[in-house]
């Protein structure tokens, strides 16, 4: 293939970030019960593991290149022409280093506060991990289908097992949510299959032009599943019920990762595939985003409970994602992915940071704290770095990615730009106010004499304050890894001649 | 060498050293660091910068690229040209004197090395600002300060006020830099750069371009000029983002002084002028940045004259002296509304610092528990009476002639709103004196009035009051020279001087062209002197002599009374109007109807029927996995199903 660059390192790089969590969660399956501890200690060995296993991703990635990189491909199934098809760009490269350590800040985090079925935690951790992972490389449809229906069965259970009080309702809404985008999602591909001639080649598939009319239905069967994921307004609603009552890790995973597979899946997928029907339904995706940005910051406003707060606000970032996506110039593509990675770091921390209290107070009501930083000032410290950046102060990732993504919305669409800044004055009127309720005022009685961070808990929260400080103030260094890919899905986009067909026909030709 | 980078890194440089060790290594020692960064920076602008600017040569350097996206390219890089060189002196030399000052009056706080760090990391971030070359280093340095400023307005954030207080001037100024930012969108899209050079160079190309902005048709020039001047109506405190300022005095005094006074707030002035090239495009724009500064000029010295609390007073006297700056921007006197910021700083820093030293001594800040300090704090009167005076534009003195020079600008030059601004300043030049005296006669003057060292006799409790440490009142005395001579380097041809400031800026914001004789300029000098002294001569009358003449007129006039004292009632309009509605939106109606109502019910479409089902489940909790193996099973079979079927 000319269009991927294979593997040329000495190791299947991206086999083995996916199938070393996947070993570790069978060694702690295999492990024996009476010591429970050897669980946590697997899945941090497999985990920071996969993580410097990972590091080539981002040190020997080829930046001048939009090819697919580190690739592997073997026949799978050849009687139905899938594919074992792994491979990486610009676009997807981040979001595989952001798991491989959030993997490992998720075992920290959870590391005294998961003390039933020890075991089964770690190894539903690990395996969410490979398979996102899995879902970020995969180049094959089926497979990549697979891993991303995959990943649902082990965040199901984190969230029904080790969740909070309303921890059931949480995880059916959550899995119903995600699986009926899900299955509109599958009817596309096998539409896709069909018409391209019986492949799951992604990077073939994107070769080939398809008649409008099926262009807009399969972007829309493709917007189901993606929508939900990411979550768009007015489908969000199962995002704060599951964060709410998802244990640490678990919302951790779910806003460092798992809702960036939605707006990766507009990247990879609609934009590259559909582009005639993602050009023409452009208005309908900034609204919709606009829509996010500021219903969830004012709805911000309302929360008494901390997490439900957090996850609130990921609507509106998630918002800003969407909007820099579907400004389709350069500024809102790479403003788009950044922010992708940005909320992940950031939100991530937020609930890390969360867990470390609610591991204290066992409260998540805004109202049972107040005096924090009198209490614990280096977590206050830490807070508010996480809390400046989610507010977009420049010198945080935060402010690079929203900057890039107001001004291409902005060279967009003036109307559009000016209505999400206003997201921005929202955002700092919640997280400062939220920062007050916590830390500020007098010392809450109910929080009076707690500790503070100790040193795991501080190195859990490390990393994500370098890198808010790192991609804040040196943004080319991400930045410079997405140039490439995301010109290359501009010309994508723009170039592809409109091709007009009824919808009868296509169904016909489909079906035949 | 750039020895210029070592004027903000100094600074932040302090900030790293306070904010990991401070806390347990440094303790009581966190002022060195920060004072001898900022000193350090000082140094450098004093021995090395300013000398290579005098010289002529302005300095344009990239130091790395920050941001690359498309056609978007953006490097964190300096320029230092007379007008950066003005703020440079002005910063390092206020900030230097504020820090030493606040070694004694933070002396024992338990958040000593906080204070400190935070003042390092401010005095890095407005360094920044005035430093940058491009607008997005300006808007970074911009936040940095907001923040800085939120950090320090909320020191004590254990009191609610002060984290209101906070939280409340960095909201506030986000709606000034909504504008700011839309401005910096439209200077991209219009130059496709924000780097000053091009943008400024090729800035003649779009005089009298029209562009449609949300629907109307409007002028270019105007549009960019006016949402930037946004950013500066809320960073500058004017009419009607002032709101913050006076509720930011719950912060510590220097930070009042450093922050409130001397630079942050001025970083709007510095932004009109930086940007004058746009401004001088547009007479809209212009108008509009004279009005506003007049306005807000007029606005807050009324207020400023029914208040009791000594540092809102100040407050109040620095959101006035800031519309004269913006006044003599609008009028095309950029030189003069800079030359007015520099002895501002000065004098202002000074009014603050006293304050504090009659606040570090008395425990209060209502002038009705002060009065006949003069005694106890005798080198605070003295710098304080200095202060005043400078403010209140006493002949001789750098507020008289940086004043001056903006009312005759605003009289004298081609602005079609000149003469209406030019009225409203000269009755501000009345106002200044009036409550600037009116605060340094009730609390120096007449009779101690402090409750709690009345009860017991007044001889006993008055004892205890004693001027300032010397790490205090030695900044106080270099200041009070500042406030006096600093001046004297703008002196008018017409009293013999050469107008040097403005010359020396010049290369950076161009030289007004004025029409007018040196009998008016000289009439216009002795008009406004005259108003200042009768001003002053009122405060001397009401509050020395017939002092219960005040409290009469308030009651005769309680209706214009009650207003100015309630500060037009602004706070509570927006209260209103803004902050209410849009809470109670929130929990009434997004959080109680539209999501858990309107889109649980459509978009989940059987609401019911899920907690059915998962009421069922909850009793087969250990099943779950399975149900869901069967789920993924049926939906591996479809695909197959359907792939066979279609084949």
């Amino acid at each position: 293939m000319e269009q991927v660059i294979m593997n040329q390192l000495s190791y299947p790089i991206l086999s083995t970030v996916i199938f070393l969590p996947v070993l570790g969660a069978v060694l702690i399956l295999l492990s024996r019960r009476s010591w429970e501890p050897s669980a946590k200690w697997i899945a941090l060995g497999t985990s920071i593991a996969t993580f410097f296993l990972s590091l080539p991703l981002f040190l020997n990635f080829d930046k001048s290149t939009h090819k697919m990189q580190f690739a592997e491909r073997f026949s799978w199934i050849p009687e139905w022409n899938i594919n074992y098809f792994l491979g990486v760009d610009g676009i997807s490269v981040l979001f595989i280093l952001l798991s491989t350590l959030t993997a490992i800040l998720c075992v920290l985090i959870s590391w005294e506060s998961i003390k039933m079925k020890v075991k089964e935690f770690y190894i539903s951790i690990l395996l969410t991990t490979a398979f996102m992972i899995g879902v970020f490389c995969s180049l094959d449809f089926f497979l990549f289908y697979l891993f991303w229906e995959a990943m649902l069965i082990p965040m199901f259970l984190i969230i029904g097992v080790w969740g909070g009080p309303n921890r059931i309702y949480a995880a059916i809404k959550f899995f119903l949510y995600t699986l009926v985008g899900s299955v509109l999602m599958l009817v596309g591909i096998i539409v896709l299959y069909l018409y391209a001639g019986r492949t799951f080649d992604i990077l073939e598939l994107m070769t080939k032009n398809y008649p409008y009319t099926m262009q807009m239905w399969l972007f829309w069967a493709f917007f189901a599943a993606f929508a939900v994921k990411v979550p768009m307004w007015p489908v969000h609603t199962w995002l704060p019920d599951a964060h709410t009552e998802a244990p640490t890790a678990g919302s951790v995973i779910l806003a460092a990762v798992l809702i960036k597979m939605g707006a990766y899946g507009f990247l990879r997928f609609s934009l590259p595939l559909f582009p005639e029907a993602a050009k023409a339904m452009t208005p309908v995706m900034l609204v919709l985003s606009v829509i996010g940005i500021i219903y969830g910051a004012v709805i911000c406003l309302g929360q008494t409970d901390l997490k439900r707060l957090i996850a609130y606000s990921s609507v509106s970032h998630m918002g800003f994602v969407t909007l820099g996506i579907f400004a389709l110039n350069s500024q809102g593509l790479e403003g788009g992915i950044l922010q992708m990675l940005n909320h992940g770091i950031v939100t991530g921390a937020l609930f890390l940071s969360v867990g470390i209290v609610y591991d204290r107070t066992h409260t998540r009501q805004i109202a049972d704290y107040g005096g924090l930083a009198s209490v614990m000032p280096v977590y206050a410290a830490f807070f508010m770095v996480f809390t400046l950046s989610a507010i977009g102060l420049p010198a945080t990732n935060g402010f690079v990615g929203e900057f890039l993504i107001l001004l291409g919305a902005f060279a967009a669409n003036k109307l559009i730009g000016v209505l999400a800044c206003t997201g921005i004055i929202i955002g700092a009127a919640y997280m400062l106010w939220l920062y007050q309720r916590v830390f500020f005022l007098e010392i809450n009685n109910k929080i009076a004499g707690l500790p503070d961070m100790n040193v795991r808990e501080t190195i859990t929260l490390l990393p994500m304050l370098i890198l808010v400080i790192w991609i804040g103030v040196y943004p080319n260094a991400f930045l410079s890894f997405m140039h490439a890919s995301v010109q290359h899905l501009l010309d994508r986009v723009n170039s592809g001649g409109m091709q007009e067909a009824s919808i009868a026909k296509t169904l016909m030709e489909v079906v035949r | 060498m750039k020895y210029y980078l070592l004027i903000p890194f100094l600074p932040l440089a302090a900030f790293m050293i306070n904010i990991l060790l401070g806390k347990e290594v440094l303790r009581d020692k966190a002022h060195w660091p920060s004072i001898l960064a900022v000193v350090g920076s000082w140094l450098v602008t004093i021995t090395s910068v300013l000398p290579q600017v005098m010289a002529g040569k302005i300095i344009n350097e990239d130091l790395y690229t920050w941001i690359v996206s498309g056609t978007f390219n953006v490097s964190v890089g300096f320029l230092i040209d007379p007008l950066t060189a003005v703020m440079l002196v002005v910063v390092t030399t206020c900030a230097s004197l504020i820090h030493i000052y606040a070694v004694g009056y933070m002396h024992g706080d338990t958040g000593y090395y906080r204070f400190f760090a935070y003042m390092s990391l401010f005095t890095f971030c407005m360094l920044m600002l005035v430093m940058g070359n491009n607008f997005l280093q300006l808007y970074f340095g911009w936040e940095g300060v907001g923040l800085c400023s939120y950090f320090l307005i909320g020191y004590y954030f254990d009191k609610k006020s002060a984290a209101d207080a906070g939280k409340k001037a960095f909201i506030v100024n986000r709606f000034g830099d909504f504008g700011f930012g839309i401005g910096v969108f439209m200077i991209f899209l219009t130059f496709g750069t924000l780097h000053y050079t091009p943008v400024f160079g090729n800035v003649a190309g779009i005089a009298g371009q029209t562009v449609n902005f949300l629907g109307w048709n409007v002028d270019l020039p105007t549009l960019i000029a006016l949402l930037l001047f946004c950013g500066a109506v809320g960073k500058s405190a004017q009419v009607p983002l002032h709101v913050w300022l006076p509720d930011a005095m719950e912060g510590p005094t220097p930070v009042s002084a450093l922050i409130h006074a001397a630079t942050m707030v001025t970083a709007g002035v510095f932004l009109v002028a930086r940007c004058s090239p746009i401004f001088n495009l547009s007479e809209v724009a212009m108008n509009t940045v004279a009005i506003i500064g007049a306005i807000t000029m007029f606005f807050a010295a009324t207020i400023a004259i029914t208040q009791n609390d000594i540092k809102r007073i100040i407050a109040y006297s620095t959101c006035s002296h800031l519309g004269y700056m913006f006044l003599a921007c609008g009028v095309g006197a950029y030189g003069a509304g800079i030359f007015h910021l520099y002895t501002h700083a000065f004098f202002k820093a000074l009014l603050f610092l006293a304050a504090g030293s009659v606040i570090h001594a008395v425990h209060t800040n209502d002038i009705r528990e002060m009065g006949g300090l003069k005694k106890y704090l005798p080198i605070t009167y003295a710098v304080f009476v200095i202060a005043g005076l400078s403010a209140g534009g006493f002949p001789g003195l750098s507020g008289f002639f940086s004043k001056d020079e903006i009312i005759w600008s605003a009289y004298a030059s081609h602005s079609s709103v000149g003469k209406f601004v030019w009225v409203l300043a000269v009755a501000g030049a009345f106002f200044t004196p009036l409550y600037t005296f009116r605060l340094i006669f009730l609390t120096f003057h007449g009779k101690h009035r402090g409750a709690h060292h009345g009860e017991q006799g007044g001889h006993h409790g008055e004892h205890h009051i004693h001027e300032s440490p010397k790490v205090m009142t030695i900044p106080l005395m270099l200041l009070a020279v500042g406030a006096v001579a600093a001046g004297w380097v703008g002196i008018p041809p017409i009293l013999g001087g050469g107008a040097h400031f403005t010359e020396f800026l010049a290369p950076s914001v161009g030289h007004p062209e004025f029409h007018g004789t040196h009998a008016e300029e000289l009439g216009v000098m002795a008009l406004s002197t005259g108003i200042a002294l009768f001003g002053l001569g009122l405060a001397a009358f009401l509050y020395l002599r017939k002092t219960d003449l005040p409290e009469k007129i308030a009651k005769t006039f309680s209706a214009v009374y009650n207003v100015l004292y309630n500060k037009y009632f602004i706070d509570e309009l927006y209260n209103f109007t803004i902050v209410r509605p849009t809470v109670w939106i929130a929990k009434n109606v997004l959080v109680a109807v539209t999501d858990a109502k309107i889109i649980e019910g459509i978009v989940n479409g059987v609401p019911g029927a899920i907690g059915r089902f998962s009421g069922k489940l909850r009793r087969v909790q250990t099943g779950l996995a399975q149900h869901y193996g069967i789920m993924m099973a049926a939906g591996a079979v479809f695909i197959i199903a359907l792939v066979l079927l279609l084949r």
